[in-house]
């Protein structure tokens, strides 16, 4: 039976060949799957590191409260150039009334050349309007100053009619679609109305907020937005986002943008926009029963308060208290014979009488939430009352007077609520992040707003009859994301926010059903040319490197606080220390919240036996910034850590917005932050600081080239 | 092994998305993975069932993870075969031995049985 033999035989060597076959297999598997985990792990911790240093940023805000605070308390001014100048910090912006708003942000009187090729405007808007402009902006013409005031005082004018809460109805136009964060990112929009169509009667479209900061393109991304306003005001609705606050402005980047694309009038076109933005609604609501609002709510939101308060008195929330604005406030003065007096600055004596600045604790780590979260909440709370307190001083008196004239000239069951209890329901509502636990909690990473729970959500879809929230603010790797049970819907529209490749933007298109139906999309080219990672929908080494920079540069920034930390740990003085006390001293010191040992591959290049030397590692970190040699590297440090604020507070002195300080002020500027920050500068070190950069300008400082030079630089490998 | 705890906590903290100290099962394969080991779906299956609860619920404690993955991470499990050996099981899979199988090939083997 030789066949039977040989069938026998070739029976075996076939078995054994799928058994081979499937051992292959497995191996492989084993091997990819491993690869694709890495890889996911990385991208995990890419993410957490973009947003722990977003959010932190933040905090810095915190971090500005307490320099001015100490400013009050423990700095008497000397002369009243002194004075001037510190109780400048303090206004950041004179309100205007409307008449005086019209006069000093005319129009009228400037004239568009004959030479200017960019689209011309005329009122009441028109369809082929918004088409000009669409397509001029992807020409990159810039809008002349004079349309964009005139649209700008026009979207006031608009705006100023609008309720609190916009109200939308899917019977007229049988979707609507809703846009969350744009971000100064113009791509997005043009992709948007590429793949869902223009605004128009019927095409509603509501966008969530947050139009301008970050991206390079927030003043188009407003007059687009604006002009569909105006020309379609039924079906184009607006909700107010945290970034429509100047306050936020002078931070992240759209005063900036202003002012370097409107040399002349960008200051003009700046306090307009101030006046537009706080004119913005604050929610809209769908059918009655889809609730839109830019960040969130908190335990306290209340719809019926939010409907009737003015919301236009709160230009910026987060400064606390303003010079009333409203109309009616004016008229009732009038009425009353007093006139308007500019009053003195608030702050610009130091009172011994001020109840003291709450002194702030030492924040613990983030990763504890919870102990964090008190800890900010005390603070934040101390430090807004504070400094509100401060301001309130002047004009505590006026409010009561004019609330008492306003309950006795109109109607009398308006109820009276505090300035404070608006202020907060309007910071709720644009500030605040949803968190999976239940219950309200103050928003300590941001500032402002609460965590709020999914008991507090349920509680506020009932008590309103609505079938669920809409909200942004927050970045989502698909552009958008469900949480509490699906009843709140976060919506992002700008894609590659962090980074090219970081995530997709998306918006929702609602009918008469009010199922959500979701677009996503990614708006660059290179994008999509991206290898396999990019299957992953995010191409991680790409990303991941911008990451670190970021990572880097903050711990650079904390140079002297880590070596400290590191010393504890090497009592032998060494000069090294175990990996694992790395981690937990990094920690320590930046309070982000990640994971320091699976990121340290990335951060520690060398090891030794699992031991690190920590003095060359921070040196090779300090490497990578340019050139400075010559400056202190603790004013260095100092500097990094700082900028955000740094600029913020330049911008505050700035008030015409030229981007230069005079020599003096940045002097002044200093001195003050070198004592609150305690650190050794004297005139020599400041006068050393200006000429290392040459950026001296007529005994002016050009503050913007300043600060560009302390960035870390890209590593180049 | 307090280090070796720690990270092991850190790995899971990362896909812990609500600071509950639980994450979903499915992410586990992922976790194992990224500390540095090679299991097969077999050997991950019976980790998952030391690491569940009597009941499924579809996530997994970290009380209950920590100890089995810091025995598997000292015991040095699930360590991967070398390089040329994988080498080795791409041959295998070869059969016409053209130096390259294709996506659909190897898809095929992954997925079946």
């Amino acid at each position: 039976m030789g066949s039977g033999n040989s069938v026998n035989a070739n029976y075996k060597y076939s078995l054994q060949k799928s058994e081979n076959a499937f051992k292959a297999a497995v191996l492989i598997q084993q091997w990819y799957r491993r690869y694709v985990a890495r890889l996911e792990m990385r991208r995990r911790c890419t993410w957490r590191i973009f947003q722990s240093i977003e959010y932190a940023c933040e905090q810095d805000q915190i971090k500005l409260h307490n320099f001015f605070s100490y400013l009050m308390d423990h700095f008497t001014p000397s002369s009243s150039k002194e004075r001037d100048f510190i109780s400048r910090m303090f206004i950041s912006g004179e309100s205007f009334k409307e008449a005086e708003l019209e006069k000093y942000c005319d129009y009228e009187s400037l004239e568009v050349p004959d030479s200017y090729t960019g689209p011309r405007l005329s009122f009441p808007l028109l369809p082929d309007h918004a088409t000009a402009l669409l397509e001029a902006f992807k020409q990159k013409q810039q809008l002349h100053a004079r349309y964009v005031l005139n649209l700008l005082h026009e979207t006031r004018k608009h705006l100023k009619q609008l309720p609190n809460i916009s109200h939308v109805s899917t019977c007229y136009s049988e979707e609507v679609t809703v846009c969350g964060d744009l971000h100064g990112q113009l791509d997005d929009l043009f992709l948007i109305f590429y793949k869902n169509g223009l605004p128009s009667p019927s095409k509603s479209y509501v966008f969530n907020g947050d139009f301008v900061d970050r991206g390079k393109q927030s003043l188009e991304i407003l007059i687009v937005l604006f002009t569909f306003l105006l020309i379609y005001p039924k079906e184009v609705h607006l909700n107010r986002g945290n970034h429509e606050d100047h306050m936020v402005n002078l931070r992240y980047g759209f005063a900036k943008e202003v002012m370097q694309k409107y040399k002349v009038h960008g200051k003009k076109i700046l306090k307009m926009i101030q006046n537009v933005f706080c004119w913005l609604p604050l929610a809209t609501l769908i059918d009655q029963k889809v609730l839109i609002i830019h960040g969130g709510i908190s335990d306290t939101t209340d719809l019926d308060m939010l409907e009737k308060i003015q919301r236009n008195k709160f230009i910026s929330v987060l400064r606390g208290k303003k010079r009333k604005e409203s109309n009616r406030n004016v008229e009732i003065q009038e009425l009353n014979g007093e006139t308007k007096v500019e009053a003195d600055p608030p702050g610009s004596e130091t009172a011994p009488s001020l109840p003291l600045q709450p002194r702030p604790s030492q924040a613990p780590s983030m990763a504890n939430k919870l102990e964090f979260s008190r800890w900010v909440r005390q603070t934040v709370q101390e430090q807004i009352d504070w400094c509100r307190r401060l301001v309130d001083i002047s004009e505590s008196e006026d409010e009561e007077l004019t609330y008492s004239s306003v309950v006795s000239l109109t109607d009398l069951d308006k109820p009276c609520w505090t300035r404070q209890e608006e202020c907060k329901q309007i910071l709720d509502i644009l500030w605040s992040d949803p968190m999976p636990q239940e219950g309200c909690r103050a928003n300590t990473v941001r500032g402002g707003g609460c965590y709020f729970g999914p008991d507090v959500t349920e509680k506020i879809l009932e008590k309103h009859n609505l079938q669920f929230l809409i909200r942004s603010h927050e970045c989502k790797q698909e552009g958008y994301e469900f949480c509490h049970n699906r009843k709140v819907l976060t919506i992002f529209s700008a894609s590659n926010y962090y980074e090219i490749g970081s995530n997709r933007g998306a918006y929702v298109k609602l009918g008469p059903d009010l199922v959500p139906h979701f677009v996503q999309y990614q708006a660059n080219k290179t994008a999509h040319t991206l290898t396999m990672t990019q299957r992953q929908g995010f191409p991680v080494a790409l990303v991941e490197e911008s990451a670190f920079r970021a990572l880097r540069e903050k711990l650079f920034a904390h140079t002297s606080a880590l070596i400290s930390a590191f010393k504890a740990y090497d009592k032998d003085n060494t000069g090294r220390i175990t990996l694992s006390n790395w981690a937990t001293a990094v920690e320590s010191v930046l309070h982000l919240g990640l994971p320091w040992r699976m990121l340290r591959p990335q951060l520690v290049r060398s090891t030794a036996d699992g031991m690190l030397e920590y003095k060359s590692w921070l040196n090779d970190l300090a490497m990578e910034q340019r050139s400075q040699e010559h400056i202190q590297s603790s004013l260095l440090e100092v500097i990094y850590r700082n900028r955000s604020n740094l600029e913020t507070i330049f911008r505050i002195i700035d008030r015409d917005h030229s981007g230069l300080i005079s020599f003096e002020e940045f002097h002044q500027t200093w001195k003050l932050f070198s004592s609150h920050m305690n650190i050794e500068l004297t005139d020599d070190g400041i006068n050393d600081l200006v000429r290392s950069i040459d950026f001296n300008k007529d005994g002016n400082i050009d503050f913007n080239e300043f600060l560009e030079a302390f960035r870390l630089v890209k590593q180049s490998q | 092994v307090a280090e070796v705890e720690k990270k092991i906590i850190e790995a899971f903290e990362v896909f812990d998305h609500e600071g509950s100290k639980t994450v979903d099962v499915r992410e586990i394969g992922a976790i194992v993975r990224s500390l540095g080991c090679f299991p097969t779906e077999a050997e991950l299956h019976e980790l998952l069932s030391k690491v569940e609860e009597e009941e499924p619920t579809g996530y997994i404690h970290l009380e209950k993870f920590l100890p089995v993955m810091t025995t598997v991470l000292l015991d040095r499990s699930f360590r991967p075969i070398p390089e040329d050996v994988l080498l080795h099981a791409f041959e295998a899979l070869d059969e016409k031995k053209c130096g390259y199988i294709t996506k659909e090939e190897l898809v095929r083997y992954l997925t079946e049985e």
